[in-house]
């Protein structure tokens, strides 16, 4: 047993002591390092490490939780006075408690989550990387003036959770990442009309799958220049197509929808929609906690509880919910292993590998197939109601003529309903790309509403 | 006034000669200049719903961030573990920014916390009691609930927290500052015959619970949200296109935030990467427009004594009568562009860089009657309030969306409408102004502005305001 782990039995078993029926505890420790260089120079870099610990304790029925970055006698003790002091006030829930003790356990094969390239970087490295990335985005195209930087991230974590019903684990991960802002200047002087800025990263738990940087800064400063000139168009009803970083978002939406607690509270357009056609029948939509080296891959949730693969939508039917034990009790399912936690609070929801499988049809031919209709390559804004899965977003990217991209596009919106959308999808692309926990292949909706002029 | 420096010293043994120890650690690589910021964090949260109070979570975190400038570049670096071995540590890393021998040490300190206290309470929040907490959400819980048969569900959070502050640095300057900032909210359900809408409402500020016991009580909150919710049943879809906007007043204010506010801090400016940059003493709105950023409003969510590098907080013209008259300053910005400081550099915690953002943002009164404003509009759209915004700096386009929204037909509030993103053009909107109230409302105290992953608490407000092109993105 670690010293940590030690740590947290002693917690529990101190919580026990003074009243409590049932408590976990949580220790996340950390270091984390940025390095931003802009326009060639180094301009910030950053470097710490912390731990935190999280404690929730039960007394029957009644739940409450407290977290601390006090590891002394004194503060460990404060912490338990803490959780126990507030779980005497809250009410009783008959739903609360700990998941089941079947559905305790965690994967033990390696899930290659942690790097040491990662961990035992050298900053110096980092900062070079960094550095070419910009470059590269520089010599893309002259237009290419100006920057708001590029950034190297560096993480190594080391998660734990223990609980008063015997579970016990623990593992470490690393992450980094590269991105680059660009910033594209039509004229060369003193004007700030009409600049652009955008941005392209690449992101994996160990440094030796990053993308090269050259090939992340030219991606970049590509997406920055063909925004120059952008243009509003009239409002219209056109079909859509959404790139890899918007449909995404777009995919993070029905993520939300699917989330137990959403669903119990009625609060999502999915509550009581399982086993119901919601989306094209070309669409399948998986969330894989066992992705070996992926963002959300995790051998236990924050309760505890193995993770697994679930089918959450299979050819347009709605499969399964995301659930953690509570959402599962409220609903009268079993839990998914979708618990998520930060330090302290009660447990929510929160997807794993999260992703919609691709099809076969490549980007281009997608957009080929477009007579007149909208590229989406940015949103703007937080323009999705759950309640009713109406969106509306603010939008940017390129019109589309006879199956070419012809201009760009700029202040304009996209509108619709999140269930006509998914309902209404008539082409995926083939391009799935893992850059984070969440992804979804390029995305063509049949129709929807752009406001522009 | 709780001094701060006395808390760090008491609790944990900060002694003044200790910072100019790590001041001194810090400019060991020869640095221009360091700081230090120590703070303490109390935290307390409480959430309701289905009328059971079913979490409540106390906690505290401390620590202390080092930094150092050497010319553009800032170094980084923090320890949640105030001993001086770690902070030392801390510093030295924070120092490698810059590389040779010291040459800058820290003057004599002096405590140069301010006299003036623009949130005293009673009691700190944190250290109030749960049970009065949680009978301000079971009332709120209640209201919303008889409010009408048709809410079914309801979900209310209470949250507090107190700051002690300390911020130390090498210009010689000790300023501390104790903060609390308390928020209730309450959000809504309404159902009838299968359709399901949502209201949302709260409030708070830096002010203790006695804020909720007066004129802003919870119930006052939760007929807003039940209030919202209902309204939106009969809502129809939104009309889409460009068309004449009234914004009401209060909350809408984000308006300002969004479409000015983030173009106009320094850092964006000096790195000319804002659709604002080189444009002072030019015109970016109407007449009608006077925009300020105020820090110094008493209890209000995004006010505070010092910003958190020790600088005084200040009311700061940034547009008068539709020229553009300043940037919202941060240390780093106004070295390097010899500018005067406004005190508007913040960070979310120690464990953050400071970066130059808004306080309070407003748009002063005009004289025209609300009622005049939308009896002039013969097709257009009311925007009462709104869940959120964002912007691109570089392009200065801007969204908001509205979560409760009129149709204006012929001089008339009639059919709401329902959610719908607003787009425009940050350095142009303004000067399509062409009607202000006599209305300045500021929000209720709920705005959390977020800038490269940092949150701060921030304040908006705005009177009722008429737009006259703007693009709304519904379906209708």
């Amino acid at each position: 047993m670690t010293d940590l782990q030690q740590l947290a039995q002693d917690v529990i078993a101190s919580a026990l002591k003074s009243g409590a029926t049932a408590a976990d505890c949580t220790i996340r420790e950390g270091s984390e390092f940025h390095a931003t260089v802009r326009c060639g120079e180094l301009e910030q870099l950053k470097e710490a490490g912390s731990k935190a610990i999280g404690l929730r304790v039960f007394c029957g029925q009644r739940v409450a939780s407290a977290y601390s970055s006090d590891f002394t006698a004194a503060g460990v003790a404060q912490l338990v006075a803490s959780a126990l002091a507030a779980a005497r006030v809250t009410s009783e829930d008959p739903m609360a408690g700990l998941p089941p003790p079947e559905e305790a356990g965690q994967i033990t094969e390696d899930l290659e989550l942690f790097h040491e390239d990662v961990a035992q970087r050298d900053p110096a490295a980092l900062i070079a990387a960094a550095r070419r990335a910009e470059r590269a985005a520089f010599e893309f195209d002259p237009r290419i003036r100006n920057s708001e930087g590029s950034t190297f991230s560096a993480s190594a974590g080391r998660k734990l959770l223990v609980n008063s019903q015997g579970f016990c684990g623990e593992y470490r991960r690393t992450s980094c990442s590269l991105s680059v802002t660009p910033i594209a200047v039509p004229a060369e002087e003193g004007n700030a009309a009409g600049m652009q800025q955008d941005y392209w990263y690449t992101a994996s738990r160990r440094l030796a799958a990053l993308e090269p940087p050259e090939q992340v800064g030219r991606k970049a400063a590509e997406r920055a220049v063909r925004r120059l000139g952008a243009r509003k168009v009239p409002t219209a009803r056109v079909p859509v197509v959404f790139d890899q970083r918007t449909a995404g978002q777009v995919l993070g939406s029905l993520l939300e929808a699917v989330s137990g607690d959403a669903v119990y509270r009625k609060a999502s357009f999915l509550a009581g929609k399982l086993g119901q056609t919601i989306a094209a029948p070309s669409v399948t939509v998986v969330d894989d906690g066992t992705l070996r080296g992926g963002f959300g891959t995790v051998p236990f949730d924050d309760e505890g509880v193995r993770t697994r693969r679930t089918v959450v939508v299979e050819n347009g039917v709605l499969q399964s919910y995301l659930l953690n034990s509570y959402t599962a009790r409220k609903l009268g399912m079993k839990t998914t292993g979708n618990a998520s936690r930060g330090l302290a609070g009660n447990p929510g929801v929160g997807a794993h590998n999260f992703f919609l499988q691709p099809g076969s049809a490549r980007p281009e031919e997608i957009i080929r197939s477009v007579k007149n209709g909208f590229y989406v390559t940015d949103f703007m804004g937080h323009g999705v109601n759950l309640v009713t899965g109406d969106l509306s977003y603010g939008a940017a990217g390129l019109w589309i003529a006879n199956g070419e991209l012809a201009y760009p596009v700029e202040e304009v919106t996209v509108a619709g309903n999140l269930l006509e959308m998914f309902q209404g999808i008539a082409a995926i692309g083939s391009d799935l790309e893992f850059r984070g926990w969440l992804a979804c292949p390029t995305l063509l909706i049949a129709e929807m509403t752009v406001a522009g002029t | 006034m709780h001094s701060a420096s006395a808390f760090f010293e008491q609790r944990y043994g900060v002694t003044p000669s200790d910072l100019e120890k790590y001041l001194a650690a810090a400019l060991s690589a020869g640095g221009e200049y360091a700081d230090l910021y120590f703070e303490h964090r109390a935290t307390t949260s409480i959430s309701l719903e289905e009328s059971l109070v079913k979490g409540a979570t106390q906690g505290v975190s401390v620590g202390c961030g080092v930094r150092v400038l050497s010319g553009e570049r800032t170094g980084y670096a923090y320890s949640d573990d105030l001993s001086s071995e770690k902070i030392l540590r801390a510093a030295r890393i924070a120092a490698q920014i810059s590389s040779g021998p010291a040459r800058v040490s820290a003057v004599g300190l002096a405590d140069r916390s301010l006299p003036r206290n623009l949130y005293p309470v009673v009691q700190a929040p944190t250290d109030v009691e749960l049970a009065p907490k949680l009978e301000l959400v079971f009332r709120a819980d209640r209201a919303a609930r008889a409010y009408d048969a048709r809410i079914c569900q309801v979900r209310v959070g209470y949250m507090d927290e107190v700051r002690y502050v300390l911020n130390a640095s090498s210009e010689g300057v000790v300023a501390g500052d104790y903060q609390p900032l308390t928020l209730l909210h309450v959000f809504c359900l309404a159902q009838d015959h299968g359709q399901r809408q949502r209201g949302f409402s709260g409030g708070g500020g830096r002010v203790d619970l006695q804020f909720f016991l007066g004129d802003k009580p919870p119930e006052h909150f939760a007929r807003e949200a039940a209030r919202q919710a209902i309204a939106q049943l009969s809502a129809v879809e939104a009309p889409a296109g460009e068309m004449e906007v009234v914004l009401g007043p209060g909350w809408p204010g984000i308006l300002l935030h969004e479409a000015v506010g983030h173009g106009l801090e320094s850092d964006f400016n000096r790195k000319k990467t804002s659709a604002f940059s080189g444009r002072i003493g030019q015109r970016v709105a109407s007449e009608l427009c006077t925009v300020v950023d105020d820090g110094t409003i008493p209890h209000r969510r995004g006010s505070l004594n010092v910003d958190d590098e020790g600088t005084p907080t200040a009311q700061t013209v940034l547009i008068e009568k539709g020229i553009l008259k300043g940037y919202l300053q941060d240390k780093l910005s106004a070295r390097l562009t010899k500018a005067a400081l406004t005190g508007n550099g913040r960070r979310e915690s120690y464990a953050h860089i400071p970066m130059p953002r808004m306080t309070n943002t407003y748009l002063l009164a005009g004289d025209s009657d609300p009622q005049d404003i939308i009896r002039s509009v013969k097709k257009g759209l009311y925007a009462g309030n709104f869940s959120g915004g964002q912007v691109d700096i570089t392009s200065g386009k801007f969204v908001f969306t509205a979560s409760e929204a009129f149709l204006i037909e012929d001089g008339k509030l009639t059919r709401p409408v329902r959610n719908a993103t607003l787009i425009g053009d940050g350095p142009t909107v303004l000067r399509h102004v062409s009607m202000v109230g006599n209305d300045l409302a500021l929000d209720e105290g709920i705005g959390t502005c977020g800038k490269d992953g940092q949150s701060v608490p921030v304040g908006v407000g705005i009177p009722t305001v008429k737009v006259d092109r703007l693009t709304v993105g519904g379906t209708g």
